[in-house]
């Protein structure tokens, strides 16, 4: 008889459970797609951010200590302390490891240079363009320059990382650099040095920073020509982490002054210090310093998005509620006397509310499955409008958007259901 | 012995006294009608008799049990196993089939009982109309199938609010003899209406004027013909 009751209801006020499922599904595809976007916009930020550069830097814990005692910068001649380039796919195997999304080896040396314009004494920067590399958990992957400096202006193309004909080895040159030596693209210097060559230009650069002035090549061929095979001055790496707290800031200052449990939540989240901490596990001698801006930023413009997000979306909830609280007080009303008569044969208040209730409900919660696949399309809409990629569906946006629509349902039928409650027979059925 | 039993009873809204000490009983299978101008307070009684209401003052008691003290909630179950209701404006559920409507005082009573709502059905005279809804239905069938609902339950007491009002003479007929059925079978009927052809076939006539009995006129005391001219003439003053 319920199931008569319930079907009859549904079907026979197709009007204004419409209504109420078109609201229902208003609210819960605002919150889909929020919560979507929210829930990924964290990637999307990181990507976003990769294009100002990677967020940790990785220098032999010599060269750090100079760096932070007398602000010196790394490189040749000041500091003989090295990485090893065979420990790089090494950062592929840290716990966060997914979270690394690329890096780029770096060893420099100061050189002349050789153009059809004369000779300049420049930084010569060895380094992967775009390196395949076999980690030791069986990935493959591509890193190196390419990725890592998405933003430089290039004219020409990127070199590789394998020498190019003629014996000699393709190069990116800075635009300043390049003009003082007179260079284009498709064009060669020389390096005179030890062991030096001829560099074909695949590529003129502008960064707008101090590498304009720097011809970058190889990293094997600055390793030859400084005599230091297989070494690695500095690793710039760039790695998706999690905005930081204060638990990640005091892990950062002394990961030694955490309780057993703060350590595996610090350790298990991929806060930047947390990864910082895993990559010097992994390569020998090395400090990973967070490049603080990125981080900051990162964490600064993640945390404002987010939570205009959570804003729109308790916004567009309590609109729901408000519209769903309307309609169903109608509903009452326009059917008080159906209700009176329900207790005049004998039904509790309680049984003709979950009776309500359940018709609201099942009339919400349809609404809301319209709305939740709605709002996969709006929140695709927003991530190629706004991050120019698709967001990724979450699992756990499903039971959120359940639990938000049957909270909001019973919040905006309250109303309707202490009305129903005080309703009393006499007064509908007799008018008094 | 007395099926109800209405002692000094009162219902006062503010200074309004919609009844006032009024004292009535009602013997197991009487068929009483109440009469009485607008406003003399016979929706009221019909109200506090059929558990709707309580009074503001005195007491009503219903087959053996005080009603005035009892919780809304009680009052629904008295309602739901004591009484059946029949109304002008009949209230049936417009979504529901004649045969659902019934049905729903059923599920609300114990359980649900297909062929024992189509033998209601079939009592009123309505067991091929059973499958249609409220709006398929004329008036009189649509009474007819809200005296099977009164019916459904097997109630102590039948309590009919003006069951003929929105009926031509046909149905008024038909309707008068599914009432002498039930009272010739036993049913105690309280009916409340304006019809002194209604009131005639009472067993008793309770005349109400400001909330007070005025008068009261049994069947077996007048000629029907003398009576309902007496009736009419009450119910006109």
């Amino acid at each position: 008889m319920f199931r008569h009751m319930l079907i009859g209801a549904l079907t026979r006020q197709r009007g204004r459970m419409f209504m109420i499922a078109m609201t229902m599904a208003l609210g819960a595809s605002i919150s889909t797609a929020m919560l979507g976007v929210m829930m990924d916009v964290g990637d999307k930020v990181n990507q976003e951010l990769k294009s100002y550069g990677a967020n940790l830097m990785v220098v032999p814990k010599g060269a750090a200590l100079l760096g932070d005692l007398y602000g010196v910068e790394d490189g040749l001649g000041v500091t003989d302390k090295y990485l090893a380039e065979d420990e790089l796919p090494k950062l592929k195997s840290i716990f966060w490891a997914f979270n690394i999304v690329d890096f780029a080896p770096y060893l420099e040396t100061s050189v002349s240079v050789s153009g059809p314009s004369g000779t300049e004494q420049c930084k010569l920067v060895g380094t992967w363009f775009d390196k395949h590399l076999d980690t030791p958990t069986g990935e493959s992957l591509n890193t190196g320059m390419v990725r890592m400096k998405s933003w430089w202006d290039v004219k020409g193309n990127w070199a590789n990382d394998d020498e190019a004909s003629g014996g000699a080895v393709s190069g990116m040159i800075g635009a300043n650099l390049a003009s003082k030596l007179g260079v284009a693209p498709g064009g060669k210097v020389s390096i005179p040095a030890n062991n030096g060559g001829d560099v074909m230009i695949m590529g003129v650069f502008q960064s707008g920073g101090a590498e304009d002035d720097s011809l970058f090549v190889p990293l094997s061929f600055v390793q030859r020509i400084s005599d230091r095979p297989g070494a690695v001055s500095r690793i710039e790496v760039s790695a998706l982490t999690t905005p930081e707290n204060d638990l990640a800031r005091r892990a950062a200052q002394d990961p030694n002054s955490l309780s057993r449990h703060e350590w595996d939540t610090w350790y298990c989240t991929a806060y930047i210090s947390s990864i910082a901490y895993q990559i010097e596990e992994v390569i020998t001698n090395a400090r990973a310093k967070p490049v603080l801006q990125v981080a900051e930023s990162e964490g600064a413009i993640l945390q404002k998005t987010q939570l205009l997000m959570l804003l729109l979306t308790i916004l567009s909830l309590a609109c729901s509620a408000l519209a769903i609280s309307n309609l169903v007080t109608a509903s009452v009303m326009e059917r008080s006397a159906e209700i009176g008569l329900l207790k005049a044969v004998g039904a509790s208040s309680t049984e003709v509310s979950v009776l309500i209730m359940t018709e609201i409900m099942i009339t919400a919660l349809s609404g809301g499955v319209v709305g939740y696949f709605a709002g996969r399309g709006f929140a695709q809409i927003i991530g190629h409008t706004v991050f120019g990629s698709s967001i990724a569906a979450r699992g756990l946006v499903i039971p959120l958007v359940a639990l938000l629509v049957f909270v909001v349902t019973l919040a905006g039928s309250l109303p309707a259901i202490r009305m129903l409650l005080s309703l009393r027979p006499a007064e509908v059925l007799h008018g008094r | 012995m007395n099926i109800l039993e209405l002692k000094n009873v009162s219902m006062i809204y503010g200074q309004v006294k919609a009844l006032y000490d009024v004292s009535l009983s009602v013997e197991q299978g009487e068929w009483l009608a109440i009469m009485g101008p607008s406003g003399s307070g016979k929706t009221t009684m019909m109200n506090i008799i059929g558990c709707m209401d309580r009074p503001t003052n005195g007491s009503v008691i219903l087959d053996g049990e005080e009603l005035s003290r009892l919780s809304p909630a009680e009052l629904t179950a008295i309602r739901r196993d004591k009484i059946g209701l029949i109304f002008q404006q009949f209230h049936l559920i417009s979504y529901l089939t004649a045969l659902e409507n019934v049905m729903v005082a059923q599920y609300y009573h114990s359980m649900i009982d297909e062929g024992e709502a189509l033998l209601a059905m079939e009592r009123v005279g309505l067991k091929e109309r059973a499958k249609h809804l409220p709006r398929q239905l004329s008036g009189g069938e649509q009474q007819r199938v809200c005296i099977a609902r009164a019916l459904i339950n097997y109630p102590r007491l039948i309590l009919a609010d003006e069951p003929t009002g929105n009926l031509d003479e046909t149905n008024e007929h038909i309707v008068m003899e599914i009432l002498r059925k039930l009272h010739n079978g036993g049913s105690t009927i309280i009916v409340v209406t304006h019809d002194p052809e209604v009131a005639v076939e009472a067993d008793r006539t309770v005349f109400l004027e400001h909330g007070r009995i005025s008068n009261v006129v049994r069947k077996n005391d007048v000629p029907d013909a003398v009576k309902a001219k007496d009736m009419q003439l009450s119910s006109a003053r």
